[in-house]
């Protein structure tokens, strides 16, 4: 039995070393250039393909070919990075928070179409490390060498890295600006040439955690997304900038993998994101990490978040009256797309409320709409409820998990109730996947048709536009009345917020709670749109699509969500159908639109409106 | 908003004029495809463009019916909800006649269920889940290749044969893997009563900790190992299992890993003497696969791998329904397609009446090194037909319908 433990530990080692490679770039990007770099796993990625073809070119068995070719790979990640920065970051410092997490999603999703044209569809893979291809006994069991090679990679990157960040001037200037970004450019640093080298950094050491894995594991085109969020777990159980914290928490979780194998086999991928959330209630700042100085100059705030005026009203009523004469002018199969539009507006607009007035980022929204979505299809599924009935137990659902999960979120702040969101969701997503005699796991509930009388499109069209329209209104309602200005107080203010007696972490609760109802109410629209649910719901992409829409549409206006999805959402269904490279040009798409309208459509809209007016009075007072 | 709007209004007339001239007269019939392209491009890469070539033999051909054959692809990404979006475009604004296509199981069934919703047939090509044509299954829907429980009860009549009495399992904690199992389990227990199961792993699809979940079977020592791991997971639980001895002295048997897709990728690292299901695409010589082989190298410069017999004979059982039924009216060809005889790749091949399910079947075989490749060797066809439940059974499985 010990002799097991003992092996078992070890596996757990080896694979904690990529981990930590990969999670304390991540983690050292982030404290320095407050990049959430969702593009990180990418990097990863193409460590591991740059690797493959640099190894098999420069002769596999040959250990300078070998370990020439990791060193090379490693070196490329890192000028990949220098051009994502340069190209693209560069442009969007400034910009709202959060918006640069936008333009890393755009480059992934770009990278992951670049890698299939580039090394096509089939995994790779790779040869055995040269002087690393045989095993050891160990505890009466083989033990393959290149793992203890990669256990020793771990400690040893470490070590440098301590070196680096103590004993060099870029070191110490790293540190500082994770402290104070603001004073290490008061004092003359150049901070442009900091970010790059800091990004191009955190790639190469993307890059070699994706290289080092080539004896190991095949590379493959799903590698990206299936990393970067084991490693923003590690970031944040560890401690975000801490990169001894990265350590243990790589070392946690790859421990506690291997043995979840042993003791419950089925539920490893949940067990993750279970000890986060247990981490995280426990320790809100993760195991080495410090409460992080608030960033000064909080960006975002440029607008006063006011109550529509009289052209935009105006602007508002029309779009809707187009919306309501729709199904008179367009064909049958863009009612479908409009009924979809609709329903994820509702959806941004959910998360808008989180993100806009309440300063709240959730990584995991798309647990309450898919929720919703359960809740509607168990109701026909198992109480053979009708339509109407089951459409009411959607936001009840959801409510519930939103008051469940946001009692815990609201405890914490910024990235870390982020990712205690997402870890939620994520264990909302397992239990609907690993539930079978509940949910039929992925495959998920079929047969969740509306009522006779709403089976026409267009019907059901109108259906979804009356609800949608209910609820955004009643979002609007709560923005601007007490509750909705509270709200923002404890968002710009929380020490004020308290001394004028606000309960923030009551009015976030609240806030939480009815956002979750509005994307659960969404989700059980969308269930019986689709005549089925599936966990795919849930599942992270599907909350990644809530922030771009939000994003990419304007945090700091109400019509900004409403927009946002329709832009984001009926871009991505046009490209599907154009291009199998829909990926590219969508992540391009976003890349440019971040680059070129840093506060979102109509952010910028507003922005311009505004220096119109401006330009008017100084015309008119001079 | 407004953008959006007159976006979609361009769109409509842009799609709507030659959606009217197609309507017109005998045009092409259509078939609206739809497929995880971006999510599983290994095995869809292949089986489209073996769709294609098919598609252009049967129009060189004069086409059936005496109109030609013309398919738009769609992408689900490996999303459910996508697949169910494409098939309502496809069907309304496309007017395809024939929906067709699916990779993942739970896409299968979704299409399946829009399939009996809404009238229309729908032609599954790849998706395995039994509950297509059983508890599931309609009038609408087909199924061209051997189910799980088809291709499980395969290795089983092999697995018997085996002396081995303590087994272990691997499979990806998803439904594919978890109902392969049962029916490995059931059966061999049936044809074995003096087999144990001694350890079971369900990896994460896709996420296997390959070397753990190595070491969590060796503990158990069992005599034999039963995987369903493929793609990604199976190269790197080979590799694991290589380097740590996890195969040595132990029969191995294996779902779809003689398929070119994954034993490509293997390469040197195929372990030898597996008892595996797939694809000897250089070996078989048949003169209908030397046909199908010939043409597929001639078009593209490259082998067909299993994704290219699925696509090829997806199109080809289309085609055959089409003459069958004289029209694409999907009534009519729903009827034609039961009981429908076609000859395929790998020999004659018949969508039954009772379930939908089609007959092809599959190969078994070993697994050998040969010049550092993987290729299947002592391989045997099973014919689909001779692996499934009596028709009884399948009365009971599958709802009337």
């Amino acid at each position: 039995m010990l002799d097991l433990v003992l092996t078992q530990t070890l596996n757990g080692l080896a694979s904690a070393s990529s981990l930590f490679l990969v999670a304390c770039g991540l983690s050292i990007i982030f404290g320095v250039t407050r990049i959430v770099n969702f593009a990180h796993g990418s990097l990863y990625m193409l460590g591991g393909y740059l690797a493959f073809t640099l190894v098999t070119w420069l002769g596999p068995a040959d250990p300078l070919g070998f370990w020439g070719g990791v060193i090379l790979a490693v070196l490329l990640t890192g000028l990949a990075g220098v051009l994502i920065e340069v190209l693209i970051l560069r442009r969007i410092y400034q910009a709202p928070e959060l918006f640069q997490l936008l333009a890393t999603f755009g480059v992934v999703l770009m990278l992951q179409d670049i890698a299939l044209a580039t090394w096509g569809p089939e995994d790779k893979l790779g040869p055995r490390a040269p002087g690393f291809r045989s095993f050891v006994i160990l505890f009466d069991n083989r033990f393959p060498s290149y793992e203890l090679f990669l256990i020793a990679v771990g400690p040893v990157v470490l070590g440098v890295i301590w070196l680096l960040f103590h004993r060099t001037r870029w070191g110490v200037l790293i540190r500082a600006a994770t402290q104070d970004r603001e004073m290490v450019s008061a004092l003359g640093v150049n901070q442009r040439l900091l970010f790059t080298s800091v990004f191009a950094f955190g790639a190469a050491l993307a890059g070699l955690g994706g290289a080092l894995q080539l004896p190991r594991e095949a590379i493959n085109l799903h590698m990206d997304l299936s990393m970067i969020a084991e490693a923003f777990v590690v970031v944040v159980v560890g401690g975000l900038g801490s990169v001894t914290g990265a350590y243990l928490a790589a070392v946690l979780i790859g421990v506690l993998h291997a043995f979840g194998i042993l003791i419950l086999p089925k539920i490893t991928l949940v067990l993750v994101f279970l000890v986060m959330a247990a981490v995280l209630i426990v320790r809100p700042h993760g195991l080495l990490g410090k409460a992080a100085s608030e960033p000064r100059g909080h960006a975002g705030q440029l607008f006063l978040l006011n109550p529509a005026d009289g052209a935009a009203k105006l602007f508002g009523a029309v779009a809707l009256g187009l919306l309501a004469l729709a199904p008179l002018v367009v064909p049958d199969h863009l009612i479908l797309t409009l009924t979809d539009l609709v329903i994820f507006a509702v959806f941004a607009a959910s998360l808008h409320l989180l993100m806009g007035p309440g300063g709240i980022t959730s990584f995991g929204h798309a647990a309450y709409f898919g929720l919703g979505a359960y809740g509607a299809a168990l109701a026909v599924k198992w109480l053979g409820s009708p339509m109407e009935e089951a459409l009411m137990l959607a936001p009840l659902m959801a409510g519930i998990a939103g008051a469940i999960f946001g009692w815990f979120c609201v405890r914490l702040s910024g990235v870390y109730l982020a990712m205690l969101t997402l870890a939620f969701a994520q264990i909302a997503w397992a239990t609907a996947f690993q539930w079978v005699d509940l949910t039929g796991g992925d495959n998920g509930i079929l047969g969740v048709w509306p009522s006779a009388w709403a089976v026409p499109k267009t019907v059901f069209y109108y259906l979804a536009l009356t609800i949608a329209v209910l609820v955004i209104v009643a979002l609007r309602v709560i923005i601007f009345a007490p509750f909705g200005y509270a709200l923002r107080a404890g968002r710009d203010s929380p020490l004020r917020a308290e001394a004028i007696g606000l309960d923030v972490g009551r009015l976030q609760w609240a806030a939480f709670t009815i956002a979750a109802i509005a994307a659960g109410i969404a989700g059980g629209l969308f269930a019986f749109s689709k005549g089925s649910v599936f966990p795919t719901y849930m599942a992270i992409p599907r909350s990644v699509d809530a922030l771009l829409m939000v994003l990419l549409g304007g945090v700091q206006t109400v019509a900004g969500p409403i927009v946002g999805a329709f832009a984001y959402m009926g871009l991505n269904e046009q490209l599907m159908k154009l291009t199998v490279y829909w990926r590219f040009v969508l992540g391009l798409s976003i890349v440019l639109l971040v680059v070129l309208f840093p506060r979102g459509l109509v952010g910028t809209w507003l922005y311009w409106r505004a220096r119109r007016e401006s330009a008017a009075q100084t015309a008119a007072t001079a | 908003m407004q953008i959006d709007r007159r976006s979609f209004v361009a769109g409509t007339l842009a799609l709507g004029v030659p959606t009217l001239a197609r309507a017109q007269g005998a045009g092409p019939i259509r078939i609206g495809e739809i497929n995880s392209y971006t999510a599983q491009p290994a095995f869809l890469k292949p089986y489209r463009q073996a769709w294609e070539l098919a598609q252009e033999q049967i129009n060189a051909a004069g086409g059936v019916l005496g109109r030609k054959l013309e398919t738009v692809f769609r992408d689900d990404a490996g999303k459910p909800e996508d697949a169910v979006r494409h098939a309502a475009d496809l069907a309304t604004a496309e007017k395809v006649d024939i929906i067709a296509g699916g990779f993942l199981s739970n896409v299968g069934l979704a299409l399946a269920d829009y399939a009996n919703q809404n009238k229309r047939l729908y032609v599954a090509s790849e998706p395995l889940a039994d509950a297509l044509v059983w508890s599931k299954g309609n009038r609408y829907t087909f199924r061209l290749r051997p189910s799980t429980y088809m291709q499980a009860a395969m290795l089983v009549e092999e697995a018997a044969k085996l002396p081995a009495k303590k087994w272990a399992i691997v499979a990806p904690n998803y439904e594919y893997g978890q109902s392969a199992v049962k029916w490995f389990k059931e059966l061999l227990v049936k044809a074995r009563p003096d087999v144990t199961f001694v350890a079971e792993q369900f990896p994460a699809l896709g996420r296997i900790d390959a070397g753990a979940t190595v070491q969590a079977l060796e503990t158990a020592k069992p005599e034999a190992i039963f995987n369903v791991t493929f793609a990604v997971d199976l190269a790197n639980f080979v590799r694991a299992g290589n380097t740590r001895g996890l195969f040595e002295g132990r029969q191995v048997v294996s779902m779809l890993t003689g398929e070119p897709e994954y034993l490509d990728t293997l390469g040197a690292e195929t372990p030898e003497g597996w008892i595996i299901t797939g694809y000897p695409h250089a070996d078989l010589q048949t003169p209908e696969h030397v046909k199908f082989r010939d043409a597929y190298k001639a078009k593209y410069n490259d082998y067909p791998r299993l994704g290219s017999v699925v696509g090829y004979e997806t199109v080809q059982a289309i085609a055959a329904a089409l003459a069958k039924a004289g029209s694409p009216d999907n009534e009519k060809l729903v009827d034609a397609f039961e009981g429908l005889k076609f000859g395929s790749a790998f020999g004659p091949i018949e969508f039954r009446k009772i379930d939908h399910q089609s007959t092809l079947g599959a190969y078994v075989g070993r697994s050998a090194l040969k010049n550092g490749k993987g290729v299947m060797v002592d391989w045997s066809y099973r014919d689909g037909a001779k692996y499934l439940p009596s028709d009884d059974e399948v009365r009971k499985l599958r709802p009337a319908v």
